[in-house]
């Protein structure tokens, strides 16, 4: 078997695409974050519990409605970003006010109560989601073993993560989001809601969370505390990637999963690790971020 | 005497005869939570920034201490000071990386940072991972005072927090505390009178961490273990509560709140089971969307109205 | 004012003298001989754990108590409590302690997780208890970390890795890597099979760890495929076990290199299926379908739990029913009396024969070296193994020459 500095291609190859997999959520979730921080100026620390309740909804579609993978792709983030709008109307949007800080002791609040009632119902060990019929399986590309479900969530997230793209960028519906991002008040003026808009992108960005809770739901165990334990690595990757852009978020995103992977190759007790060391890094060099501009 | 210093001693006064009638071990923890509830105050309440990563400090130091204890074999007072001298230096090692960021931004590096500091924990080899570090002896008081029994132990403890709330009231009421508030008021304001905002920062960030750090020294003491949990983000994220709770930004709040969520937790533990964290994270958001003074604040405020109105009628 | 203050914080820090002398006035323990002997589980209700303890190890100590009184007609109050310790040591170990020191528990049961075990061990020593532990499965516990106060009840970490260790590296299986759950009791595990592999002439390339109840097994079973073993040994329990099994499936791993589960039990193999599982070996405490007596208990614990038992479960009711007789036998419940009743009588049930506690707090029974069936051969629900040997207690155990606990005088 071929080896490079040593270690054999395959095991190189196959967790470099563990790597890409981890990667795509990091980029799906710092996306919405940056979104929703664009817009609303909150750090949903919910955001974790959001992904976490996508992947349970598709959990308990399946067991208790029949419901199958396909079905919760599409149901599933529509039932949480419907979920996000009612914690905007009722909560978030009392505290647009006061200082950003308290966005984030609220949604960390929330993500406990959404922990801890998911807990209470079904314990901390994870919920097994199988496979769906059609991605089940591998293909043995010679070099690599290459698992169809994970190919698909790579190609499904980056799929996701260039239609927002797109549509914030090159829209008029994204247009008069950046504008609203840009100056709320003047976008008032210019006759747009802007409430409506801030209330839908929260929405939108719950959803993607649930989004890539599904998607994960049959590559890892279905557990209440699966997406607190992701989300403090996307804080850090935001914060590597600054907020500013779209494509920044989503580059840092891949990037770090990536380099996590290779870690875990070459130097498996710093994977858990690496991501923050990183951070530090680039606060010392560039404390705005890669993609940021200091606000 | 003052009506405050009558209060205080009858508090005082409390703590002396709390552990004849509740728990000791109990009383001991909330001294221990106050105590770092008191310390993550000074940063969040007095200088306005929302560390969310102080477990770390906590975590730190109760291992270091316990290491210190266990396998150095130092006397309790020395493995104490070890403890909180290390929560001190890493204070001013993340300190020095956060306070290049404000606001939402510093809560996450801090959070993120602390997570890296939890990995390492988890990995080390002196701290027995998953395990915790276990069995650590809680020697003897100047050589002669047997520590391993409870009362004389609370003692200790009481002395510890009495200690460290003193120190902690003279810096708020010190020209250095005014500093950090005229910080936490107005930024900008304070750099255009000519201070030196970062150093101040950062003082008052290590201070914080070190009086962290000596908390969950003791709470390593009584106890006997260091663990993860010590470590861990749902702890930083509990500090937060308790010091809202109470009230940020008071003198009494931190101890106030923490001393209702020890007890709420220790109460209702065994009944709710995992309800707990949503109890939790209900007061959470109740306190955020409704009741942003706190217990302490909110007491102060209708004392104030009442006494207003007295004076004005 | 400020002097004040400064008099108050000088005469706390003297308190501590004070208190030196108040510590005579404790508030009054609760007398123990006062007729009522309390038991407490302390277990994994909810977690990754929870099958193989939890609600069922309840069950089975609640049978227990209920079955002694029917049966002996005890003239003590029995009360039972149980907790659950969330699977972290400092919240075992501090519940421990509450029911010492304020609920007058004298034994405390179960507590699987070798992390808390051993930390439970700790609290039971300074405080004078007892437990009698049937969930972990550390050896340190009657190594190491032994105490006057610990039984080891069902099983240990080299009773488990004797079996397949030896059997399967003989049959060819002579490279192993290790998948280790990364706490006291994995540690243990990799560490007791490691020694059982090189004794029988393997070799053992390497292992990584992974952490309690984690999420994705992929990357680590990457690494064990890099390392060319041809057996992959699982060094976890539980939930883990069930989710790498699956993940070696998912990744191809199954097709060159053999996955032993080194703590596999009943629980685990219904939850995977026989397809899955079938031609597996490992050591078991308890197998339902034994005997009579094993059968008639198991179905009394199905009908109220709807699973079968794990050898926790089965273990935990056999050990409260002979701490009972114990307690009845040294007519107190202070536990040096009968921690030495416990280990002077014989334990005669479905679950043991013969048994025996050591010096060392090691109840030393027979083990079962089984193999799960093929789908085929299953012909009821539960019906999983075939016995292929019985190894004897003395034989499963590590022998007292080599025990590193200080109590055993050689």
């Amino acid at each position: 078997m071929t080896e490079i500095f040593g270690v054999p291609i395959q095991a190189l190859m196959g967790q470099l695409m563990l790597g890409l997999v981890s990667g795509s959520f990091y980029a799906m979730l710092s996306l919405g974050l940056a979104v929703i921080f664009g817009m609303l100026n909150i750090i949903n620390f919910a955001h974790g519990a959001l992904y976490m309740m996508g992947a349970f909804l598709a959990w308990m579609g399946l067991e208790y409605f029949a419901l199958g993978y396909w079905q919760a792709l599409l149901l599933a983030p529509l039932a949480v970003g419907l979920f996000g709008i009612v914690i905007e109307r009722s909560m978030l949007q009392w505290l647009y006010k006061l200082d950003h800080l308290y966005g984030l002791l609220l949604t960390f609040g929330l993500a406990l109560v959404i922990e801890g009632l998911f807990t209470n119902g079904y314990g901390v060990s994870g919920q097994p989601y199988s496979i769906p019929e059609e991605l089940s399986g591998a293909f043995n590309l010679g070099f690599m073993f290459l698992p169809k479900y994970r190919a698909w969530v790579i190609v499904a997230s980056l799929a996701v993560c260039f239609c927002t793209w797109f549509v914030i960028e090159k829209t008029r519906l994204g247009a008069y989001l950046r504008a609203a991002t840009e100056n709320p008040k003047l976008t008032q003026a210019f006759g747009i809601n802007v409430p409506l808009m801030v209330m839908l992108t929260y929405g939108f960005g719950a959803a993607l969370a649930g989004f890539a809770g599904v998607l994960a739901a049959p590559a890892i165990q279905v557990s209440p505390l699966m997406g607190s334990n992701l989300i403090i690595v996307v804080f850090a990757v935001v914060v590597i990637g600054g907020m500013g852009s779209i494509l920044g978020s989503i580059l840092t995103g891949l990037g770090l999963g990536v380099i996590e992977g290779l870690t875990k190759v070459f130097y498996p007790e710093a994977s858990a690790t690496v991501v923050f060391v990183i951070m530090a890094i680039v606060l010392m060099i560039r404390p705005a971020g890669l993609f940021g501009k200091e606000r | 005497m003052s009506r405050k210093a009558l209060a205080y001693a009858a508090l005082l006064a409390f703590g002396l005869a709390a552990p004849l009638f509740i728990y000791p071990v109990l009383v001991m923890k909330i001294l221990c939570f106050a105590l770092f509830a008191c310390a993550f105050n000074l940063l969040l309440g007095y200088t306005g920034l929302l560390s969310f990563g102080h477990a770390a400090f906590f975590g730190t130091a109760a291992y270091v201490a316990g290491h210190a204890l266990k396998e150095w074999g130092l006397p309790t007072e020395l493995g104490l000071l070890a403890g909180t001298a290390a929560a001190g230096l890493l204070g001013w090692a993340v300190g020095s990386l956060a306070i290049r960021r404000t606001g939402i931004y510093f809560a996450m590096v801090t959070l993120a940072l602390a997570q890296m500091v939890y990995f390492i924990f988890l990995q080390a080899s002196f701290t027995g991972g998953e395990d915790g570090l276990q069995g650590v002896p809680r020697g003897t008081l100047l050589g002669f005072v047997d520590l391993s029994d409870d009362l004389n132990l609370y003692y200790f403890v009481l002395a510890i927090f009495v200690f460290a709330f003193w120190l902690i009231y003279r810096t708020i009421h010190s020209p250095f505390g005014q500093i950090l508030k005229a910080i936490r008021e107005n930024e900008p304001r304070a750099i255009s009178l000519g201070y030196d905002v970062a150093k101040y920062k950062l003082l008052a960030f290590v201070l914080s961490a070190t009086l962290a750090g000596l908390a969950g020294a003791t709470k390593m003491l009584v106890f006997k273990f260091a663990t993860l949990t010590d470590a861990h983000w749902h702890l930083s994220g509990e500090v937060v509560l308790m010091t809202i709770l109470g009230g940020m930004g008071t003198v009494f709040g931190p101890v106030v709140g923490s001393s209702v969520i020890v007890t709420l937790q220790n109460e209702l533990a065994d009944k709710v089971g995992s309800l707990v964290t949503v109890i939790m994270g209900c007061i959470f958001v109740i306190c955020v969307l409704a009741f942003r003074r706190g217990i302490v604040g909110e007491v102060a405020a209708l004392y104030q109205r009442v006494v207003g109105k007295r004076a004005r009628g | 004012m400020k002097r004040k203050l400064l008099c108050i914080s000088i005469a706390a820090l003297l308190l501590p003298a004070a208190g030196n002398v108040l510590g005579q006035a404790k508030p009054a323990a609760l007398k123990l001989s006062d007729g009522m002997v309390k038991i407490g589980v302390l277990t994994d209700m909810s977690g990754v754990y929870s099958d193989l303890g939890g609600q069922g190890s309840v069950t089975a100590a609640q049978m227990a108590i209920e079955d002694y009184k029917a049966q002996y007609k005890p003239n003590f109050k029995i009360e039972m409590v149980y907790a659950d310790h969330q699977n972290k040591a400092d919240v075992g170990s501090n519940k421990a302690r509450e029911w010492f020191d304020t609920q007058g528990v004298d034994m405390i049961t179960d507590v699987l997780n070798s992390g808390v075990a051993l930390a439970v061990a700790k609290v039971t020593q300074e405080k004078k208890r007892i437990m009698i532990n049937t969930g972990a499965a550390s050896t340190r516990l009657t190594n190491e970390d032994c105490t006057p106060n610990t039984v080891h009840y069902v099983y240990d970490t080299y009773a488990l890795a004797n079996g397949p260790g030896k059997a399967v590296t003989k049959a060819g299986g002579d490279t192993w890597f290790f998948l280790t759950a990364d706490y006291a009791f994995g540690a243990s595990l990799e560490k007791d099979t490691s020694d059982a592999v090189k004794a029988s002439g393997g070799k053992v390339l390497g292992s990584v760890k992974h952490p309690l109840n984690a999420s994705d097994f992929s990357s680590f079973l990457l690494q064990a495929q890099a390392s060319k073993a041809k057996v992959v040994g699982l060094a976890n329990a539980g939930g883990d076990t069930v989710n790498s099994i699956k993940a070696a499936n998912e990744f191809g791993l199954t097709k060159n290199q053999r996955l032993v589960g080194l703590l596999t039990t009943i629980v685990d193999i219904h939850a995977l299926g026989l397809p899955t599982t079938q031609g597996m070996m490992f050591t078991e405490g308890y197998y339902w379908n034994l005997n009579d007596d094993t059968r008639a208990w198991s179905r009394r614990f199905f009908a109220k739990q709807k699973k079968m038992p794990s050898m926790l479960q089965a273990g935990t009711y056999s050990a409260v029913t002979t701490y009972l007789k114990a307690v009845a036998a040294a007519g107190t419940d202070e536990s040096a009396a009968v921690m030495k009743k416990l280990k002077e009588l014989p334990i005669n049930d479905f679950f043991a024969k013969n048994g025996k506690i050591r010096e060392d707090g090691r109840m030393v029974h027979d083990m079962y070296l089984v193999e799960v069936k093929k789908p085929a051969e299953s012909k009821e629900p539960w019906d999983y193994y075939n016995i292929k040997a019985v190894i004897p207690g003395n034989e499963a155990y590590q022998p007292m020459s080599l025990s590193r606990c200080p109590l055993v005088k050689k």
